[in-house]
């Protein structure tokens, strides 16, 4: 299996490994939005959508029920509707660009993935090898450059619906993610300060972000989001912002902008914009699971080879690659599952701002925070570090 | 005269304007939200407690003996606002045991579409012949079957406990004198 997988061409090996990820991708943004309907309902003291069964599972005892309970139908259901619903084009938007803006978001949504790993496995000599469809030492700003496209859909959506509410939700959405898009940049420098030490490649991959807070010693195991909680407080309300998630949804609020850019939009088009909303989530998460939380160590202080070597004291199968990818993969996802769930959880928590407070929180608040936090940081590596 | 409270309105502090102590407190109060057991009630498995007093669907009822206490004198289908009820009235056969009693309905219609369930023929009935009783559930494909018919009357109605009797205590009175009233 894995000697003929090996012997394909590179091209298709690099396909196949992109559909599965996308494959990993959209099931776990459609999960997401389920996910969403029940997290709000749980937090408004509902069950959530907990009806539709498919028959053949109702007659499974126990599991059936339980599953129904959960909602998962209700993800076929949703789908099935989005997908088969008559998807009607207004009369009155510019058609080329109504129909590009959802197919845009996409792009930049699923590209973005390639730069991001996502696990990683032991090779013979207990070396970390990354797992990543591109696991490139420009990472980072890869992951920066592409999906601040995503603005762009938004915009053309606003702009091709021709029509008052869209328009105000693409230029607010256009305002925030540029305003919010230089404190996150800001804020991930001094990671990458630290990580770059002296006498080793420059890098701005995530590998590396990684590698640092999985070595041995205090301060060495320490994750980033204890040894700089500035960043990650500013990259996480920057994220917030970039991701359209309440408590800075300018670009949809529902109450005053009906439904903001897409506001026009209907049936599988509407549907691609929110899957790009989630998907972008995912990559956001995961950035900052990679950045802040360690990636894919279980625990501060405790990285994935301590794991694995006392998980190999159990059994010899526990140290093989295949296991070491798949537990990695699990710890990596659990991670960024959990902070999805913070990001619906907050939504219920945190009123939406006004939009001249998220002007001001962008560029009088983290803007300065971010700047004095790189600052700082900057002289005290500067101070640390060893000279070469 | 009330004296002005002035409220002093203190500056706030600086982990106020960071917001981020009242955003975790407010996580804290949605997180007791989401994990304390849900408000909701699953309706067509769970049902709600009917309070006494409830007003549901009007329905005619019959005494203890099995009579049936309407005796079509119609007050209901005067007073009801929204002309919901239609009474036609009826003889009692000669030779019935019931023969005393001077009337009853031949047919008695309530149209659920019209009614608002305001409990005026309930109030009206000198003869505590229609009661709202506790069914709050009336559905139908047709116009037709959402009017509750005589027969149907009686089955959501059933029989009520009856403290008066008033028809046995008159036929008493007939056959025994009246000294007792």
């Amino acid at each position: 299996m894995i000697e003929f997988y090996t012997s394909l061409h590179p091209v298709v090996q690099g396909v196949l490994k992109g559909l599965a990820v996308i494959m990993v991708i959209f099931p776990i943004g459609g999960a997401c939005s389920m996910a969403e309907r029940k997290v709000s309902a749980w937090i408004q003291g509902r069950p959530g959508p907990n009806r539709a069964i498919v028959p053949w599972v109702a007659w499974v005892p126990l599991i059936g029920p339980f599953l129904q309970r959960l909602g998962i139908f209700h993800v076929m259901a949703d789908g099935g509707k989005m997908l088969f619903k008559e998807d009607a084009l207004p009369g009155h938007v510019n058609k080329f660009y109504f129909v590009l803006a959802p197919i845009i978001a996409m792009i930049p949504a699923l590209t973005t993935v390639t730069a991001v790993p996502f696990g990683a496995y032991l090779d013979q000599a207990g070396k970390v090898i990354p797992l990543a469809l591109a696991n490139v030492d420009i990472g980072m700003l890869a992951v920066f450059a592409v999906s601040s496209l995503g603005v762009y859909s938004l915009i053309l959506a606003g702009w091709a619906s021709n029509s008052k509410y869209p328009f105000l939700g693409g230029v607010r959405a256009s305002a925030q993610l540029i305003s919010y898009e230089l404190s996150m940049t800001l804020s991930v420098v001094p990671v990458f300060l630290w990580v770059n030490a002296p006498g080793r490649d420059a890098s701005l991959g995530f590998a590396r972000v990684v590698e640092f807070q999985s070595q041995p010693g205090f301060l060495g195991g320490m994750w980033f989001v204890f040894l700089m909680p500035v960043s990650a407080f500013i990259f996480m309300t920057a994220l917030f912002a970039e991701t359209n998630r309440q408590p800075f949804d300018m670009p949809e609020s529902e109450a005053d902008l009906v439904g903001g850019f897409h506001t026009e939009y209907g049936a599988f088009k509407w549907g691609l914009f929110f899957v790009a909303e989630y998907a972008h989530m995912l990559i956001g998460s995961g950035v900052f699971t990679l950045l802040f939380l360690g990636g894919w160590n279980p625990l501060p202080w405790i990285p994935l080879g301590q794991l694995v070597d006392w998980l190999a004291g159990f059994s010899p199968l526990a140290a093989h690659p295949v296991f070491v990818g798949a537990l990695s993969i699990g710890i990596f996802l659990g991670k960024v599952l959990a902070l999805i769930f913070f990001f619906m959880w907050v939504r219920w928590t945190v009123p939406r701002f006004r939009y001249d407070q998220v002007m001001e929180i962008g560029w009088k608040k983290l803007l300065p925070l971010s700047i004095a936090n790189l600052i700082f940081y900057a002289a005290a590596i500067a101070f640390i570090q060893p000279r070469l | 005269m009330a004296t002005p409270v002035i409220v002093e309105r203190k500056p706030l502090t600086f982990a106020e304007r960071t917001y981020v102590p009242q955003i975790l407190a407010g996580l804290k109060t949605t997180w007791q939200h989401l994990v304390k057991p849900k408000e909701t009630l699953e309706y067509p498995e769970q049902r709600p407690a009917i309070p006494p007093g409830y007003r549901g669907v009007p329905t005619l009822v019959k005494d203890p003996h099995g009579r049936e206490k309407c005796v079509s004198c119609q007050l209901c289908e005067f007073v009801c606002p929204p002309k919901a009820i239609r009474i036609t009235p009826g003889e009692i056969p000669p030779g019935a045991p019931t023969r005393h009693v001077e009337k009853a309905p031949k047919e008695f219609e309530i149209d659920m579409l019209r009614c608002i369930y305001c409990g005026m023929c309930q109030e009206v009935c000198p003869e505590e012949a229609i009661f709202l009783q506790n069914q709050y559930s009336m559905t139908g494909y047709t116009r037709e079957e959402m009017v509750n018919n005589k027969v149907r009357l009686y089955e959501l109605g059933g029989t009520l406990p009856d403290q008066h009797l008033k028809w046995d205590k008159k036929k008493d009175a007939e056959v025994h004198g009246n000294d007792r009233h």
